[in-house]
């Protein structure tokens, strides 16, 4: 039992970070009709803002201490931090909670990249073939992977949770099932997160006036066209979106997984599998998909289960994707007539 | 599909063509051939191949490793303070390169993968003529170099690799490796382990699916059940896992108390940070504490895990804070060179390549015979290791392995570790026999 | 296109035999010229023209090809252990082997088309990839990949009384295929498969693919099942990505996991596009050019720059260096991405269409009302 819960928690967990992934891929499909291989980019560059922000408040100063010295003889280094020294305690709690806070230094960075990236490349390409749409957006993920990896190096960065979320949680005690369930808080979080942004864009989308015009354009462009809409606008905001929704997702996973320049590319064919398994360019199939897929992943890896099917943790994802699209045209929650072929 | 006329006049014209070109390559393989071994240096210059990990999940490893190669080719032509070149005892380098040739070198990125470290290796031999090769840091691409070096006739020199099999069921004649093994860290830290956490524990082991991971989980096996350790279960993990999450929740209820990680580099890190973050230390089991062993660990995986790696037991083939003259020594010119104290990563391809030129330089030719029988058998000391045997038997080094574990209260940002036990050479000696495997004849040809 | 006669053909596939086996001569300036790099040209060259028989006759983007490659690479590296260290029934039981599995593949992936097609091939490649590296380890041994070992049976070598010192390589009755004997081994084969893919191409068969590509909607309401002639393409594709498997490990014994990952199939896409898809010799070039970069661009550094700007003043040459310095050594993909992106934009029919560009700017201009036809072509 105990063993049940935590792996859906962790299934619950990961699905929240394919679902943010995936949910923004689908918004692009839906409204501008592209495939974004550089999606997983900017989950990437959500990540590196974490990076950055942190790196900002904890820049020191370097002075030499004379007293003491290293042990290949030459004078020791005395780092003092200068946002502590600026603002004291509450830098010491800016740094402290540097990765929650990076989502205000992430939100307006990934706005702009999003703009950029559909403003300088992606409009060109509505009207290519997807073929061509996947070709170019790949290259454009290489590129900016290499930027990356040039500025921040080939290796992972550590990025601290604050640690007051850094230990685990006893679940079992929430729960009322006894003890032995704990689950590390950082990760509770991220899965509250999810869930939020998740519940903010489906509001977005269902509840203002401006979400429904985007959902009009989505079932009928041209009709909406007709009406003095400036429909292209509403979706390249949405891009931008998408954009941000990605790079939170980024950001939030710093604590879990130091960030490094290949984790776009690693979480971008799962999260293209989890948008096809939900349907292409349905938001709420990509949220299912996601979580559905999460979990199902996580107790795929349970001894009991691997010792019965040898090596299906590795493939159940491709697996179910493969099924999904074999029996299902449109995936789970796919809109008639969108891709069927 | 029909074969008219037409092609059949293509055909016979192309194979003319071929049987032209096929002609052709004399030219090159008679030229190659002339010389009496691989790779002879015919210039003023030797060039020696370097093959480290510069992305993957050994990354951090394979800079601070070509970093020391950087330092041993500068010792060895002479340049800055000859660092262990004045400790090594007897040997007749004299800081003027190779048998009086300048040293050059290349390097190439494994890209932690046997394929790729395989390409680049090729090509620093065929392309750029390095006569011997030198790096690894994941056992798997050791043991995939190390047999393409036999077949292409150079010598290899292995880096970090500690899986068994390096000199064991996959040994050559043309490899050899300074780093220990899974077997010695085994031997080395049961006893430790014992001490601290009883005689009456029951272990989960976590291991990194490949050469290196299979083997020393079987080591750490064997060692801690002749305790009287049980081991509860072994899961594999793909190498370069970012997320250990499923692989660390049954950890806890599986009836065990204690969790070995058979992960090294970037694997290590995040699988111990999130292990550290799933609270497996603070909890109890069985009525104890719980605990993690990492068997092998690095300063610089210390650094990255930071505060998960405080506490934890573990086995290091050198550490930079040993006090004898040759450590002094490397540590002063590594820290010098680039403000931070080598890792042993670091430390084995230093010495790998300056015992590499001091074979040569014994042996008076670079060919790969001379050299090998020039190492087999060879005793050498002040190295940073004490008094070190190259056993002619299976190619492997026997030295003192240090048992380490991770400082509560680091003075500075360098100081991670500390040593806990100096195991002697001969308790972490075994039969040469013991790992199977064939060295096979010397090559020397192209 | 010009229209392709047979004796434009013959003239097309002479000079591309005279210069793929004259590699050695030709690529010495550029410090290309060892056979290592040269196998390589060839064996990717003959992995992207299968490719092309796919994605540029057909239109079917496949992303999960490198598949086919590892395992024509572990058949050719069992046939080596099990049998002989002879190539000819290594590459065989690579083609054969790689053949059948793109037979299960395909038949399943190509029951969709589009994007989904291309999401089922590569969940497919991944699959091959994670159980390669797990749970199929006794077949692959995992990461260290699958090695030859002094114990091997080698059947028929025993029977035959070939006994060697050491480990043996494979090798063509004798002659070793590591070096140049290996080159010219791969560059043959790439004639062979560059002309049978250009037999392919003129056929009637080439013609229903090519059909395929530019509308398969009006193919199917004509009555025209196309499932068997893709299928068919497939195949052929998956058997040309075996032999290029099959060929790496019998110039290099060693078959490793990795060479399934996604990201391998993803370079196969960027050769073909690169050279110029559809086109016959097109893939060939991309796979140089990449392969190229990978191997030579990639060890610049920036006191080889320095070296190359060394005739202009100081400070010219260190802001010169500074700004390519990013490019080269380490940053070789960040180009390698950027000239994709830039030939994705500007010229899809990639270097081919390039070249054709500047031979048509060289003849005469085409009049006004045959660059309009030109323009009017079906969309895909």
């Amino acid at each position: 039992m105990n063993e049940f819960v935590l792996q859906l928690l962790n299934g619950l967990d990961k699905g929240g970070a394919y679902a943010l992934i995936a949910l923004g891929l689908t918004l692009v499909f839906g409204t501008l009709g592209v495939v974004n291989f550089a999606h997983g980019a900017l989950f990437m560059i959500g990540a590196f803002c974490a990076v950055v922000f942190s790196r900002l408040l904890q820049l020191e100063t370097v002075t030499v201490d004379p007293e003491r010295l290293t042990p290949w003889g030459s004078p020791m280094e005395i780092r003092t931090p200068l946002v502590q020294a600026w603002l004291g305690d509450f830098g010491a709690f800016l740094v402290q909670y540097s990765v929650p806070l990076s989502i205000f230094f992430a939100i307006p960075v990934m706005l702009l990249v999003g703009l950029a990236m559909e403003r300088g490349l992606i409009r060109f390409f509505y009207k290519r073939t997807h073929a061509e749409q996947i070709l170019v957006t790949f290259g454009l993920a290489i590129v900016i992977q290499e930027i990356i990896k040039a500025n921040f190096g080939a290796n992972p960065i550590p990025v601290s949770a604050p640690a007051a979320l850094s230990g685990s949680a006893d679940v079992g005690a929430w729960l009322g099932l006894g003890g032995g369930i704990f689950y590390p808080w950082w990760r509770l979080a991220y899965l509250g997160f999810a869930i939020s942004i998740v519940a903010l864009v489906i509001v977005f989308l269902q509840f203002t006036t401006y979400g429904m015009v985007v959902r009009a354009g989505m079932e009928d462009r041209q009709t909406v066209g007709f009406l003095g809409i400036n429909i292209q606008r509403r979706f390249t905001v949405v891009f931008g979106i998408a954009a941000v929704v990605a790079g939170l997702a980024g950001v939030m996973y710093t604590p879990i997984v130091p960030p490094s320049y290949t984790m776009g590319m690693d979480f971008l064919v799962l999260s293209f599998v989890v948008v096809v398994v939900g349907g292409m360019g349905s938001v709420g199939g990509a949220v299912l998909a996601g979580f559905l897929l999460g979990i199902l992943q996580s107790f795929a890896s349970m001894n009991e289960i691997k010792s019965i099917l040898p090596g299906i943790d590795q493939v159940i994802i491709y697996l179910v994707a493969v099924v999904v699209l074999l029996t299902m045209p449109r995936g789970l929650m796919g809109r008639k007539g969108v891709m069927e072929t | 599909m029909k074969f008219d006329r037409i092609n059949r006049r293509i055909f016979l014209k192309s194979s003319a063509i071929v049987g032209a070109g096929l002609a052709t390559p004399t030219i090159f393989t008679s030229a190659s051939r002339a010389q009496d071994f691989c790779n002879a240096p015919t210039g003023s210059t030797v060039t020696l191949g370097f093959n480290v990990p510069q992305t993957g999940p050994y990354a951090e490893e394979g800079a601070d490793q070509l970093k020391a190669y950087q330092l041993a080719v500068k010792h060895l032509n002479g340049e800055g303070d000859g660092g262990m070149l004045n400790t090594f005892k007897g040997t007749a380098l004299k800081g003027n390169g190779i048998l009086g040739k300048k040293v050059e070198y290349v390097s190439g990125d494994t890209q932690t993968k046997s394929d790729a470290a395989r390409a680049s290796a090729t090509r620093m031999i065929e392309r750029d003529g390095a006569i011997m090769i030198s790096g690894g840091s994941s056992s798997g691409v050791a043991v995939a170099v190390q047999s393409l070096c036999q077949d292409a006739g150079v010598i290899f020199m292995a880096g970090l690799t500690h899986s068994n099999d390096t000199t064991g069921k996959d040994k050559k004649r043309n490899g050899f490796r300074h780093f220990f093994n899974a077997y010695m860290s085994g031997v080395a830290i049961a006893p430790v382990i014992g001490e601290a956490y009883g005689k009456d524990r029951r272990a989960y082991h976590l291991t990194a699916d490949y050469t290196w991971g299979w083997t020393q989980e079987e080591s750490i096996k064997n060692a801690t059940e002749a305790l009287g350790w049980e081991t509860v279960t072994a899961v594999r993990t793909p190498l370069g896992s970012a997320d250990y999450s499923q692989y660390l929740t049954p950890v806890l209820n599986s009836g065990a108390d204690v969790l070995i990680l058979n992960h090294y580099g970037n694997d290590m890190v995040n699988s111990l940070r999130q292990a550290v973050q799933f609270g497996l230390r603070d909890q109890q089991a069985n009525g104890k504490n719980f605990e993690i062993v990492v068997p092998l660990f690095s300063e610089l995986m210390a650094q990255g895990a930071g505060e998960a790696i405080k506490g934890i037991y573990g086995t290091a083939n050198w550490d930079w804070k040993l006090e004898d003259e040759g450590t002094k020594a490397f540590t002063k010119s590594f820290g010098e060179e680039y403000g931070t104290p080598p890792s042993q990563a670091a430390h084995t391809g230093y010495v790998q390549a300056l015992l590499y030129a001091h074979a040569c330089e014994t042996a008076g030719t670079f060919n790969p015979k001379g050299v090998v029988e020039a190492l087999e058998g060879l005793e050498f000391d002040g190295l940073g290791n004490g008094p070190t045997l190259y056993r002619a038997d299976d190619h492997q080094c026997f030295k003192p392995v240090l048992v380490v574990q991770g400082k509560e209260d680091p003075a500075d940002k360098f100081d991670l570790l500390q040593v806990v036990r100096e195991v002697p050479a001969e308790e972490v000696t075994y039969d040469a026999s013991m790992f199977g495997g064939e060295l096979g004849p010397v090559n020397s040809a192209c | 296109m010009h229209a392709s006669t047979p004796s434009r053909d013959l003239v097309y596939l002479a000079v591309f035999t005279l210069v793929v086996l004259t590699m050695p001569i030709w690529l010495e300036p550029i410090g290309a010229a060892y056979p290592n790099l040269m196998q390589r040209f060839a064996i990717y060259g003959i992995f992207a023209i299968g490719f092309n028989i796919l994605f540029g006759m057909t239109g079917y983007l496949s992303f999960g090809h490198a598949a086919f490659l590892g395992v024509g690479s572990y058949a050719a590296v069992w046939s080596f252990k099990l049998l002989s260290m002879n190539v000819i029934p290594a590459v065989l039981f690579a083609v054969l082997v790689a053949g059948a599995f793109a037979a299960i593949i395909g038949y399943v992936s190509l029951k969709r088309s589009g994007i989904y097609f291309s999401i089922l091939t590569l969940a497919f490649a991944q699959m091959s990839y994670n159980l390669a590296y797990s749970v199929f380890t006794p077949i692959t041994n995992g990461e260290t990949g699958l090695q030859l070992a002094l114990q091997d049976p080698r059947v028929i070598d025993r029977a035959l009384g070939i006994e060697a010192r050491g480990i043996p390589s494979p090798g063509l009755f004798g002659v070793e295929m590591s070096g140049y004997s290996g080159f010219y081994l791969c560059a043959v084969l790439l004639i062979l498969c560059f002309f049978l893919a250009m037999r392919i191409d003129r056929s009637p068969f080439g013609m229903v693919l090519k059909a395929i590509k530019s509308n398969q909607t009006r193919m199917g309401y004509t009555g025209f099942n196309t499932r068997p002639y893709t299928l068919t393409a497939f195949i052929i594709s998956g058997m040309y990505a075996g032999l290029a498997g099959g060929l790496l490990a019998a110039t290099d014994p060693l078959a490793g996991a990795e060479r399934m990952q996604w990201t391998a199939s993803g370079e196969v896409v960027l050769m073909t596009i690169l050279g110029g898809a559809g086109t016959l010799v097109g893939p060939v070039i991309g796979a140089g050019v990449i392969k190229y970069f990978e191997n030579i661009f990639s060890a610049f550094h920036e006191a080889k720059l320095h070296a190359a700007f060394a005739f202009l003043p100081d400070g010219l040459e260190n802001v010169l260096v500074t700004i390519t310095a990013p490019f080269v050594g380490e940053g070789w993909h960040l180009t390698l991405g950027v000239v994709f992106m830039l030939i994705v934009i500007f010229l899809p029919g990639g270097l081919m269409e390039g070249a054709q560009r500047i031979y048509g700017m060289f003849r005469r201009r085409p009049s006004a009302g045959q660059r309009a036809a030109d323009k009017f072509q079906p969309a895909e």
